[in-house]
Order: structure tokens, then sequence, then C-alpha cells
């Protein structure tokens, strides 16, 4: 009998991939829960590389008529010591009853696992900038290519034949270029007549050849390209400066959890948005812009002065990124140490120049790990800030002192909001 | 003799050619010394990755698109990364060509026994055994496969995913519950299924007329009219398939919805037989590999070291951790399936006393395979084992039978063991074990208000004092009630009549919002 052998390994494996994606979509709320829950004890690499999470199973139940209890009748394999009428006690020993039954045994969580791609995504799901709200147009940005007419000239795997062909068409018939069933039927004729005509059809014949070579079928000319234009739209620009203060009253664990939440707010900005400028700035009692490298490893150490970190994101500002063009976001990191006489500068260069061109300024105060720094009195830093902010400045400010703090602090701030609600603490 | 007989494969590897090879070596002994008659075989060889994505759909090769399968995926997927579970080394399709998808990690001796096992032991199965013949199209169920597919994919674009999806949810917890028991007039002939699928819509579509809309109605009928005798019979009740009721039925639903619900319908239909099989079906194919794989090495066409491994992957699958084991996990089917092809093999050429008593019919009768062949086609796991579990069986496997009445408060009863007094009773316990009509609930719908609220009327028939686990019922409930969009009560009776307990569900949502 016929058999056949198909090898379907070469076809793609993923054909789960559709029903795994509306299972996601499905049990979002669910998975998303279980994944700011996973992500708060994890490192943020660790984050990243995804990972199982378990969610609560009756979430995703998928009901039947099943029954329960009753009186049970069950055969089971290897009696040993049992004889008839024997009385086994309920409960242990008998370890075939719970499977007899075999029906209602189910687990309390569901557990599977995540690709690196669907964790982040769903970490970052309902994150946004707020208020991205300043498009100019001039910022174009690729979108990719879409068909538009025909070009003479192009890559020959652009060749639209039809249109070719149809030119070479009209190019033939205009030129009355010969067809070659009229020299076919002029050789048939030259067969079958006499003397005096075949000459002459010969050199008709033969004039007509001619004028095919002369006439290419398809021509330089005829030949189109399928043009295809770059399409562009226009897209919000916007800059996030990152402050970060490396001064000496900063300790290390300070210095590692303002790491860690400028290291959260660049995965975040790099995978969500991809017009966004980051521009860091770290500072001692002297700010200066550093690269990514330098300012997520390089070491620092030195005085505070905060007024220098925001005269440089001014400076940064007034040089760079035109305030009518593009959207600014700051994110400050600091141990709320500064000296009082920089209070004044601080106050002034925050409400008269930073805060009304930006759209949004998060500061993230970071503490020890005990926590007791906030407990006694709080920061000069803290103190200014929240002065401004309850003078309306859109200021949010958040304490941090815990490295499982982190996620949900950054989740706080990010927060998405409804569109008319502004960015307040 | 010397006749040097050439060997199949050496070592693990192969190739499409050993593959081919293996086949023609398995069909030769499969038709000529066990006379099975099979299907064309198609032979499909995956990786493991499209094995879990076969797991998940059913072990078919395509299937509408349904989130509950991308569930069973990732739970899956979970497990077997873990390495909590290995996989299985083929799944078969009850088709015709009969596909058997073998995995391409498996050594060159797996893979004879899986064409073995799978494409001619299950295959004969399939072919013969009348649940199979009269219950499932093997020509058909690829096609109306591929047909409720694209019909579901069409349904989510014209109507909307959502809805789509509610309506699945909703068939699917009614699906053990969608399935005839009886045979009816007809064979299942699932091509025209599909063809008349599309005549409907066609149909619908020219016959529709928006004046249909304005022309009065006549005046209402009296209730007297429609009395209860009149109203079950035109409703057909009582009827145990509720998806086939609410198809029909219910008022309210979109022809598209009731054909995703006939969709469903068939395949809990199709996937009826294997339910009820399971012994027969895995004893048959593991009889059937063993006395093929045992052949080929006594041929010489498999090598001592080969067949010693073909020893221990067949011991694995046929092995029976006892009661009080940790691995202990009901009945092995594969187990209790293959020791009773053997003993049946052992029954009839070389019978004891004792078996010329139980089995007068065949004990003797030396006629192995045309017995074995003549049980494949005409049982069932039910009727299987209350006719063939012999005796020497049940003492081998030292079956006892308990019996747990929670009221009890001495503990479980040993009711029944493997001796004379017991042999009886034990294999009738375990055959019931296996009758899905006692497994199932029993579940009829037995009236409709229609001169009232329409309400739905569902009747639970309780046996042995098992109701229903209420969080489920009640999750069932509210999804019959939204395809029916009235009412739906249920009433949970013993056999004196007496109600035990009695759930009312509303429709949550208007499914159709018509």
């Amino acid at each position: 009998m016929a058999m056949h052998i198909v090898d379907r390994r070469l076809n793609s494996g993923s054909k789960s991939l559709e029903n795994r994606q509306r299972f996601l979509r499905r049990a979002k709320a669910l998975i998303q829960g279980a994944v700011n829950k996973s992500s708060q004890d994890r490192d943020i690499k660790d984050v990243l590389e995804g990972g199982e999470i378990s969610i609560p199973l009756d979430g995703m139940n998928e009901p039947r008529f099943r029954r329960e209890g009753g009186t049970r009748d069950m055969v089971l394999p290897g009696n040993k010591k049992f004889v008839e009428g024997d009385m086994l006690p309920r409960s242990g020993e008998v370890r075939g009853k719970a499977s007899g039954a075999g029906e209602g045994d189910g687990e309390d969580a569901f557990r599977f696992i995540l690709s690196r791609n669907e964790f982040v995504d769903l970490f970052f799901d309902d994150l946004e900038l707020p208020d991205l709200a300043k498009r100019k147009p001039a910022e174009v940005d690729n979108e990719g290519f879409r068909r538009a007419g025909y070009a003479t000239s192009g890559s020959p795997s652009n060749i639209a034949v039809s249109r070719t062909v149809t030119l070479s068409l009209a190019r033939r018939v205009a030129l009355r270029r010969p067809r070659s069933e009229t020299i076919a039927k002029l050789e048939a004729d030259i067969m079958n007549c006499d003397e005096a005509e075949r000459t002459k059809l010969m050199a008709e014949a033969e004039a007509l050849k001619e004028k095919i070579r002369r006439i290419p079928f398809i021509d330089p000319v005829d030949i189109r390209y399928r043009r295809f234009e770059p399409t562009r739209k226009p897209v919000a620009q916007a800059v996030m400066f990152c402050l970060m203060d490396v001064s000496g009253s900063m300790s290390e664990h300070m210095k590692d959890l303002a790491k860690r939440f400028y290291m959260l707010l660049y995965i975040f900005l790099k995978r969500r948005y991809r017009h966004v400028e980051i521009v860091f700035i770290r500072h001692t009692d002297r700010a200066e812009e550093v690269d990514e490298e330098t300012f997520f490893r390089g070491p620092a150490s030195g005085g505070t002065l905060v007024s220098a970190a925001l005269s440089a994101m001014h400076e940064i500002v007034r040089s760079r990124f035109r305030p009518a063009d593009w959207n600014i976001y700051a994110a400050q990191a600091s141990d709320g140490d500064n000296s009082n006489s920089d209070a004044d500068v601080v106050s002034r260069l925050l409400t008269e120049m930073i805060l009304p061109v930006s759209q949004f300024f998060a500061y993230l105060e970071v503490g020890e790990a005990s926590g007791n720094g906030f407990d006694m009195s709080e920061s000069t830093l803290w103190l200014l800030y929240r002065r401004l902010c309850s003078d309306g400045a859109p200021l949010s400010m958040r304490k941090v002192s815990e490295r499982n703090e982190i996620f949900p602090v950054f989740h706080d701030l990010f927060r998405r909001r409804g569109s008319l609600q502004k960015a307040v603490p | 003799m010397t006749v040097l007989t050439e060997r199949l494969f050496e070592g693990a590897d192969w190739d499409f050619q050993t593959l081919q090879r293996i086949h023609d070596a398995c069909e030769d002994i499969a038709v000529t010394e066990l006379g099975l008659n099979i299907y064309p075989n198609q032979i499909e060889v995956i990786t493991a990755e499209q094995m879990l994505d076969a797991y998940c759909s059913a072990g078919m090769p395509l299937f509408y698109k349904h989130w509950s399968f991308g569930k069973q995926f990732a739970h899956q997927e979970a497990f077997y990364r873990k390495g909590l579970m290995g996989l299985a080394y083929e799944i078969v399709i009850n088709s015709s060509p009969c596909i058997s998808y073998l995995m391409e990690e498996n050594t060159a001796t797996m893979q004879s026994l899986v064409i073995a096992h799978a494409a001619f032991g299950h295959n004969h199965f399939f072919k013969n055994n009348y649940l199979f013949k009269q219950w499932t199209d093997a020509e058909g169920i690829l096609d109306y496969l591929e047909f409720g597919k694209s019909y579901v994919t069409q349904c989510e674009e014209r109507h909307g995913r959502e809805a789509v999806e509610q309506t699945l949810d909703a068939a699917h917890a009614l699906m053990s519950h969608g399935i005839d028991r009886y045979p009816g007039k007809k064979k299942l002939d699932l091509r025209a299924e599909e063809r008349r699928a599309g005549e409907r819509r066609l149909h619908e579509e020219q016959a529709f007329n928006d004046l249909w809309r304005t022309v009065p109605t006549g005046p209402a009928k009296s209730p007297e009219s429609l009395n209860i005798e009149r109203r079950r019979k035109l409703l057909g009740l009582p009827q145990e398939n509720l998806l086939y009721f609410l198809e029909k039925s219910a008022p309210r639903l979109q022809s598209w919805q009731r054909e995703l619900l006939r969709i469903v319908r068939h395949v809990a239909q199709y996937f009826y037989p294997q339910g009820q099989t399971k012994v027969m079906n895995e004893g048959t194919a593991t009889y059937v590999h063993y006395r093929i794989l045992t052949r080929l090495h006594e041929q010489g066409r498999i090598s001592d070291g080969n067949f010693l491994e073909f020893l221990r992957s067949h011991t694995n699958v046929v092995f029976q951790p006892e009661f009080d084991d940790p691995r202990f996990s009901g009945i092995n089917p594969y187990t209790l399936g293959f020791a009773m092809m053997q003993d049946i093999e052992r029954i009839v050429s070389n019978p004891a006393d004792e078996d010329r008593e139980w089995f007068p019919d065949i004990a003797g009768t030396g006629e192995v395979m045309a017995t074995l062949r003549d049980i494949w086609a005409n049982y069932r796991d039910e009727s299987f084992i209350s006719q063939f579990l012999s005796p020497r069986l049940m003492r081998q496997m030292r079956m006892f039978h308990l019996h747990d009445n929670p009221d009890e408060s001495a503990g479980i009863r040993v009711d029944a063991i493997h001796d004379e007094r017991g042999y009886r009773a034990v294999r009738r316990e375990l055959a019931r074990q296996y009758d899905l009509g006692v497994v199932e609930s029993n579940i009829e719908v037995v009236d409709v208000d229609l001169a009232g609220n329409r309400r739905l009327m569902l009747r639970h028939a309780v046996v042995k004092g098992a109701l229903l686990a209420e969080a489920d019922a009640k999750q069932v409930l509210h999804h019959l009630a939204d395809l029916w969009s009235y009412d739906v009560s249920l009433v949970e009776v013993d056999a004196n009549d007496v109600v035990l307990k009695e759930y009312v569900a509303s429709p949550r949502i208007t499914i159709a919002a018509a």
C-alpha cells in the first residue's frame, strides 16, 4: 500500500503563537499583576530576561459540569493484604483514594513562562510619558516605503513587467514593427510562387527582417520600474534629562538606587519611544554632561550643589532643545542634601527657567536602606520641592530607600493618566 | 537455514529510506501475519516544538483559534521546559490517510516501535472498531477542521473577535454534553456538513427580504394549544445533547452562532469514541507493536541491541505502579489493554480449565488473530472488560474493589478482592469505571416555559449521591443562559425524584445583539 512520508520539520513551529497571544490578551490584567509582583524582588537585568510567572487559576478557569462527593467505587491494582470486608481508615494509608476519583484535582496556581519581550511589554504596558503634546512637523520619521507610480530608472528587482511590456507593445505598433507571422507567411509564399515573384518577395522579406532588427522587441526606453517613496510622518520630539547627584554624601547604596532607577527609565524610554533624546547630567558641586557609560558606571565624588545641575540643564535646553519644539522631561535623583545658600538659586532656576518649559519633572529622593534618614527630618531639597509643588508646579516627588521600592515608584511616576489630568504628584 | 536477512537499520540513526523500509517490513507482518486492515499511512516527521503545538490543539494538525489552546500551550511548555514532562513519541490521527506524527529525535528503534504502534495498531483500530465507524468520518475530518478553522476566522472578521470568543467559551463549557450517544439514522458525512453550511448561508443571503419585518403578525396562539406533550415533541425533549438543543432551539442566536455550536459539537462527537476505547485502542496498538517488533527481531531484521532498546521502552509504556506507589495515577490503559490482549491470546491458544469455564466461546479455539480482530471491531472498553477480563489477570494485577461511602464513619470498605467470591464484582466495577454514560453526569433538557418567561429547565439525575461541583456548575449555567438568552434552571434530583439542589442562572449579556 502506498505510504507517504512528509517532513514537517521545516514548517514554522509557532503554530500556537496566535493562541498564546489570545491567551495573554485575555489574562492581561492577571498577568500584569503577576509581572509587577515578580519584578519587585528581581534585579533589573533579570526582569528583562522574562521568566516564569504564575497567575491564579480561577481567573482563567474553563468550567465544565463535573460531579463531586457521593459514594464512590474504585478498582485498584496491587492488593497486598486486604481481604473482603476490611475497613480502611479514611486518612493516610490508602493513597489510591485521591487519584482514584480522578476529576477534581487541580493546582491553585497556573504557571507558565513569559518570553523576554512579552515580559517587558507587559511591564511597561501601562506607562507613558505624560503630556507628550508638542509635535513639530519638521521632524519626520521614516515609517517605511509605499508604492508611488513608476520610474524610468531603478533596481532590476523592481522592474514593472506588465507596464514595460505595455509600453513596448505601444512602441512596436507605432513604429510598425513587422509581426513574425507576416514574415512567416511571406516565406511560405516564397516557396510556392514563380521565379519572377520570388526575388521581389525575397527582397520584401529581407526588408522586413531588417526592420525587425532595427526595432527591438523591448527597448531601454520601454523599461519602467516600480517606484517606492519613503513615507514620513511627524513625530513628537522629546528629551529626557537625567540629573544625578554623585556627591560624597550619597552612599553607595543611594547611588545604586539612583542608578537602578535611571536604568529602568532608560530601558523604558528606549523601548517605548524611538524619538526620545536622553541627556545625562551628573553633578557634585559642578555639573557635567556625560555619556551613558560614564553616567552608569563612572565613579565621582565631591560636594553638592544642585543648582549647578539645574543650570547645566537650562544651558543645554537653551542651546539644543527649543522649548517650542520639544517636549522636555527631567528626572532628578538625589539624597536631598543641598547647602542652604543654594536653595534660592535652585528655586529660582526651577520656577523661572526649568518648570515653565518642562512637561514633567520627577524628583526621586534616595535614602539609606534602613529608612531612618527620612523619619527624622525632611531634607532641604524635599522641603523646597514640596513648597514649589504646592504652588502648582508640574513636579512629582517620591522617596525610595529600598531596592524593591524602585519598581512601584517607577510605575507610580509614569502611570498612564487620564488625558485631562495633569501630572500632579 | 542460513538465509541472511538484511537488517533494517544499524544503530540509532535513520533517514527517510529507513522509515520506508521499516514501514514496509511492518506492513508485511501486519497484513499477512496479523491480518490487519488499515487506512493508507502518512508519516510526518516533526520537531519537539511542533509536538507541543499539536498537544494543544487536541492533537489535530489544524484547529480553530481559541485562547484556551494558548493557555494549555503555555502550561505544557512550562512543564516541558522544566523537564517535568516528556513528550509523547507519536500522535496519530483518526483520518484517512491515517496521519502519524513521529518526533525527529526518536532513534531508529523508537521509530519502528512508533510506526508499528500507530501506523498499524491504532490505524487498524480506527478503521475497524464499530464506534469509530459509527461516529467518525475519517475521510472528512481534516477537511471539516479546515472548514471550521476558516469559518471561525471569517466570523471573527464579520462579527468581532469578542463575540466569537464568548460563543466558543460557552460552547466549550458544554462540550461534554454536546454528544449524541445513540446512533442516528444516517452516517456522519463531514464533507456534506461543510457543503450544507455554505448552502445555508447562501440561501439566507439570497432569501433576505427586509419586508418580512413589516408583515403584521397574527393573533397569538392560545396557550392551551401548546400542551406539554406537544411542546416536548416539538422541541424534541427530553434532550441530553445540550449543544444540539441550543443550536436548533435557542430563540435568539444568530445563524453563525448556531454554526459555531455545530462545529464544537461535531468536534466533541469526533472525539467521543476515543474516550470510550482508551484501553482497547492502546491495548491493540501495544499488542500489535509487540508482535511486529518481536517478529522483526526473529527475522533478524532488528539487531539484538536494538531489540533490547525496544523492550526497555515497551516495558516503560506498560508499567503499572501499584495503588500505594507514589507514582500511581489510576490504571494505565496501556498495561491493562496489553495484558488483556495477551491474556486472550493465551486463552485462545492454551487455556486452563478455569478459562474454559469462564470463556467457553473462545477458549482453545486456536484462532488467535481472528478472535482478537473480532473483539477489536465489536467492543468498547466497558463491554470489553466486562466480557474478557479473566480471573487469572485479576489475580496477576491483584485487583481489589473499594467502596467509599462518606456516611460510613468507620472508613472505606474493601468490597471485593481477586478471589472466587470477588471476581465478578471486581470485573463489574472496573467495567463501570470505563462507561462514559456513568462517568459523565446525566443532564438533560426537560422543558421550556414557552407560555411564561421562556425559562429553560434542565435536570440532573444524581447517581450515588454525587452532586455537581457548585462553582463550576454555576459558571456553566451562566454560559448556557447566555446562549439561551433567557433564564435557565437546573434541578438535581435523586432516583426517587427528590430535589436535592436547584440552580437558576440569568444571561449576563446578550451575545447576540440582534
